[in-house]
């Protein structure tokens, strides 16, 4: 009881200091003069329709690269806490196996699976739209991973995958996350600098095929993303069933 | 219009931070985690709005020319972007150790991990 | 407009205690993905539909996915106690 008091004590002193600050904030008429900047030379500079994924991929690339980083990291953290989780209990699950004491776990529904066989290509058809027209329409890199993670995600709950590819995602991790640092690197060598997109040809605002190399590396962090966040559901989905 | 916002976030910052303290039961504290995150991406986006302001896209209905007197601030949107990823990362991995912690203590509240209090 | 954004607001630190007062825990982690859907509609309004897809796309499904998955793990070594503690 006294924690508790003192925990809504502490919450109120700190609300009570800070909330000036959120009071005072006014609505602004313009934004700020780092803003204007990008606003007005970005579409020209650069070639990308989408200004958020020009700040994204080349204003603020190592930031991303840095992201994609502690991506991996903690999605390796996740694999090594459940890799090894219930080595103790694998034994007695397999001695009452036979006992009515399961999970109780039901197959699917034939409406999930023929659902599933029917939806799982269209939502990796349009998770792979989203990340290749990352520079043109809301969405990119992330978006798009995320919708093939939740697509690999239906196929495990409707039983059509049992196991996940784990050689196909290892190499699909290697292969773009060496892909964007080689990117990033002939930026140094043909461009203006580390991760400068501008290699390729800009190519007009609006067309597929412009905006400099930023398409190449919003579907290699696309892929990177799908992949990490399928190995993660993997490792965190049961398998009381093998 | 952005006060309206500024004010929510504080809310819900000060919901979480009240329920990540006083909860004992380990996936609400994840759960409090969560909602401070949330508070927070929200006060970035507010910062960002600019009155009447649009997605900073270049379209058919809003050419290249117009975007510096029309557009929201680009910069915000791109850092809660990384930071919503980001915290479903380390959330993904906090649910992993509870299951840990469940696993050792046999007990879903945090009472009975009590050795690092003195 | 303010009127719409006050009434999503309050629908957003109502979902938010409910998260962290329910006594049914998947009740709570429900609640927890319907303060993301709320706030994926206010950062469409507010001018941001990038965040907004991201924020639909992880706050309310794949959070929600992934609590739901560890909650389950929990239950499951619930129902079936092993002979030994977990391994070190």
């Amino acid at each position: 009881m006294i924690k508790r008091l003192l925990a809504l004590a502490l919450v109120l002193v700190v609300a009570f200091l800070v909330f000036p600050l959120f009071a005072q904030m006014d609505e602004r008429a313009e934004v700020g003069a780092l803003a204007a900047a990008y606003l007005s030379d970005g579409p020209a500079l650069l070639g990308a329709a989408n200004l958020v994924t020009a700040v994204v991929v080349t204003y603020r690339g190592l930031d991303t690269l840095g992201e994609v980083t502690v991506l991996f990291a903690a999605s390796a953290g996740i694999s090594l806490v459940f890799g090894t989780l219930g080595r103790g209990t694998r034994s007695a699950d397999a001695k009452n196996r036979d006992d009515s004491r399961s999970t109780g776990r039901q197959p699917p529904s034939e409406l999930v699976e023929t659902g599933a066989a029917l939806l799982v290509p269209l939502i990796f058809l349009f998770g792979v739209f989203v990340f290749v027209h990352g520079h043109l329409t809301p969405g990119g890199g992330f978006q798009g991973g995320v919708v093939i993670a939740s697509g690999v995600l239906f196929a495990f709950l409707a039983g059509t995958l049992h196991h996940a590819p784990h050689r196909l995602l290892g190499v699909l991790e290697i292969v773009s996350g060496a892909g964007y640092v080689a990117i990033g690197l002939l930026g140094v060598w043909l461009a203006l600098g580390f991760l400068d997109p501008r290699f390729l040809p800009l190519g007009e605002i609006g067309r597929l095929f412009s905006g400099g190399a930023i398409p190449v590396i919003y579907v290699l962090v696309g892929v990177k993303v799908g992949a990490e966040l399928s190995g993660v559901i993997d490792a965190m989905r049961q398998r009381s069933e093998s | 219009m952005t006060q309206i916002l500024s004010v929510l976030s504080f809310l819900l910052m000060g919901i979480g931070m009240w329920g990540l303290m006083s909860r004992r039961h380990l996936i609400k504290i994840v759960i409090g985690f969560s909602l401070v995150d949330t508070g927070v991406h929200l006060l970035l986006v507010a910062i960002g709005y600019r009155t009447g302001g649009t997605a900073p896209i270049v379209s058919d209905h809003l050419p290249a020319g117009l975007l510096s007197e029309r557009a929201v601030d680009p910069i915000p949107s791109a850092l809660v972007l990384t930071a919503i990823v980001i915290g479903l990362a380390v959330t993904a991995l906090m649910l992993s150790f509870a299951v840990r912690m469940y696993e050792r203590t046999r007990s879903v509240y945090i009472d009975k991990n009590k050795e690092l209090k003195w | 407009m303010i009127v719409f954004l006050s009434v999503i607001g309050a629908m957003m630190v109502a979902a938010a205690l409910v998260a962290l007062y329910s006594k049914d825990i998947v009740g709570s982690i429900v609640a927890a993905g319907v303060v993301s859907l709320f706030a994926s509609l206010l950062y469409l309004v507010y001018g941001a539909p990038d965040v907004a897809m991201t924020e639909a796309a992880i706050g309310s499904a794949l959070t929600t996915v992934v609590f739901l998955f560890a909650w389950s793990r929990i239950r499951e070594m619930e129902k079936n106690p092993s002979d030994e503690e977990g391994k070190r």
